[in-house]
């Protein structure tokens, strides 16, 4: 079953085309990544999905029906999209932001019906922010302020949840927390999500389904452990790079090549990532 | 939630923060006391407590006259005024995302008094009176000052990515323009009216009667109503398009919309106050530090501060430098500009 499924999906600034011909299913209730260079259309990709973007040709179906027909107050019941870095309003708080969450299901007389009420708590909740709630959201820091957007997007209610690299400007520490947040949410609530990432090594943990984009097409998808390869990273990625397993998750690592220092070890036999 | 009032019905339902509506509370009160004050104050001083008898029907023929023929229509278009050039600069701040837009620093107020001058040019017999109803006054001026948006808007939209201070750029250019255009409709129209336009155009409430009250107050109430039922589109605008498009708001189409209401609150304005500046630059500012960015309580407490800030200046304009009247815009205008500049100046350094 697919959340969203495109059909010779075409997209293009102007004259200039990002993707091409595109046939794509996201599985229901997985976590779905798209990786790729900079600049292969990945988060254009992933906002076309959200309907942000009109397609130059192509359709996009969700839940089997296309996105564009269907009222968009309809579609926002259904699918959130966070983008890359948004900005909050000066001096709007945590519970302002996230209760806004709930525009899809409210009416000007209706803003704080007992649903509204019990979503935005479970989505302060979920995301640990209940304490944070009246705080101003330029008063947090990075990893919070991520939470709060995510939190508003919860709020939304939605089955499927898109995120456009929720963890750049992040420190590892707050990377892991917010990758932590989305699985759970998969895990106890079912969502899907889609998202963009960087990290190779930790797309690879996270995601069921992981769909790596080159040339306007997409060069290889399934589960990490299947299609991330040598070959991939190479092509997708111009690097030269080995392929290890992950010695905590066992998922694939990717190690790549370059200059850096190298260190001869003196004792004992060589630490080789072939031995994990 | 401790600090929220939550409102709940079969029928609405709404989260309201105790503090906001304190705030704004307070607010309505120091306006219902400066109201009194400045009714009382003039040439003639009147007792605030007779003013208040007045109000309600009492009170002698002479402090009648006083209050309600010559006073009591003024302060009401300076109210009027202010909060219609406030809220229309609180969402043009709100849609555009940017904290130094507003009415006249991208032209629109200039748009609305070209349109007015050229109004009073075209339709004034040899005696300066007008050949026409004073009644299309307002509606000139909302063209003029649509035309500005639109031009505006399709510049702003034609390069992607525009930045705040870019949107000042070309709103000081159409401002330009604009007085330009004024200028020469002035020159060419005859003296007496050219100073009484020149006025005009610094921005004041005098001279303002119930004729005037008559018409500003419906159309102003009319689209305060319908801004305050737009509150919740501007919120998610505020949070960014493809934010407010996930969201299921139909982006475009309220964009429209809140700009529509804008130019119809500052043609209006203009039409009865001329340019009085930087009101709906300032007025939103002061209330988002006070009650926030969130419009629910952005909105009544900008309406209310530009209220003051309007009546305060015109209070100061005709009492303080007697018998000489100072436009309400020169204050405003004394208070708006050092606020602009401080503001550009925090732009560069983000």
């Amino acid at each position: 079953m697919e959340a969203i499924e495109t059909k010779s999906l075409t997209l293009s600034y102007g004259d200039n085309i990002i993707i091409e011909e595109l046939d794509l299913q996201i599985p229901k209730g997985e976590i779905t990544v798209f990786i790729g260079s900079n600049g292969c259309g990945k988060s254009t990709l992933l906002q076309s999905l959200a309907r942000l973007l009109k397609p130059a040709n192509g359709t996009i179906l969700l839940d089997g029906k296309q996105i564009l027909k269907l009222p968009t107050k309809e579609v926002a019941k259904q699918l959130a999209i966070l983008p890359q870095g948004p900005i909050a309003p000066e001096g709007i708080t945590v519970l302002q932001l996230v209760k806004q969450g709930r525009y899809p299901h409210q009416r000007w007389f209706q803003q704080w019906s007992e649903e509204d009420e019990n979503k935005v708590l479970e989505a302060l909740k979920l995301t640990g922010m209940e304490t944070l709630a009246d705080r101003p959201v330029d008063s947090l820091s990075g990893g919070q302020r991520q939470r709060a957007w995510i939190a508003m997007t919860l709020a939304q209610d939605t089955d499927t949840i898109l995120l456009d690299e929720p963890t750049t400007y992040l420190d590892m520490a707050h990377q892991i927390e917010i990758l932590d947040l989305l699985f759970e949410l998969n895990e106890t609530k079912k969502r899907t999500i889609v998202m963009v990432l960087h990290d190779l090594n930790l797309a690879c943990r996270y995601a069921h389904h992981l769909v790596a984009i080159h040339d306007k097409k997409v060069y290889s998808q399934g589960k990490p452990e299947e299609v991330v390869t040598c070959e991939l990273v190479k092509d997708v990625f111009q690097i030269d790079c080995q392929i290890a397993v992950d010695p905590i998750f066992g998922t694939p690592m990717c190690l790549p090549h370059g200059k850096g220092r190298r260190i001869v070890q003196k004792a004992g036999p060589t630490l080789r990532v072939a031995d994990y | 939630m401790k600090n929220h009032l939550s409102l709940r019905t079969k029928y609405f339902s709404f989260l309201i923060s105790k503090k906001s509506l304190f705030l704004i509370l307070f607010l309505f009160i120091l306006l219902l006391a400066c109201f009194t004050i400045s009714a009382s104050l003039g040439e003639t001083f009147i007792n605030p407590f007779h003013v208040i008898e007045v109000l309600v029907g009492k009170g002698n023929a002479f402090e009648q006259l006083v209050v309600t023929h010559f006073r009591l229509p003024r302060i009401l278009i300076a109210i009027l005024v202010g909060s219609s050039l406030a809220v229309a600069g609180a969402i043009l701040q709100g849609m555009t995302r940017n904290p130094l837009a507003s009415p006249d620093i991208m032209g629109i107020t200039g748009g609305a008094a070209t349109a007015v001058v050229l109004f009073l040019t075209f339709f004034s017999d040899k005696d300066n009176n007008l050949t026409v109803s004073i009644q299309w006054l307002p509606l000139s001026a909302f063209v003029g000052a649509t035309v500005v948006a639109l031009l505006l808007y399709i510049l702003a939209n034609h390069g992607r990515n525009l930045s705040p201070i870019r949107l000042v750029l070309i709103g000081i250019g159409l401002s330009a323009f604009m007085k330009a255009a004024t200028t020469l409709f002035m020159i060419t129209s005859p003296i007496y009216r050219a100073s009484q336009a020149n006025i005009w155009i610094t921005g004041t409430v005098y001279g303002s009667d119930w004729q005037d009250v008559n018409i500003l107050l419906p159309i102003t109430t009319v689209l305060m109503l319908i801004s305050f039922l737009i509150i919740r589109d501007i919120n998610i605008q505020e949070l960014g398009e493809p934010i407010a498009k996930s969201a299921g708001n139909r982006v475009h189409t309220y964009r429209f919309l809140f700009l529509l209401i804008c130019t119809g609150l500052i043609g209006s304005a203009v039409a009865f106050g001329g340019t009085i500046g930087f009101v709906g630059l300032l007025a939103p500012h002061i209330s988002r530090r006070l009650v926030g960015s969130s419009f629910g309580y952005l909105l009544p407490s900008s309406a209310i501060m530009g209220a003051l800030l309007v009546l305060l200046a015109d209070l100061v304009g005709r009492t303080l430098f007697l018998p000489i009247e100072v436009p309400a815009g020169v204050f405003t205008a004394s208070i708006g500009a050092p606020y602009f500049v401080y503001l550009l100046l925090k732009q560069r350094n983000q």
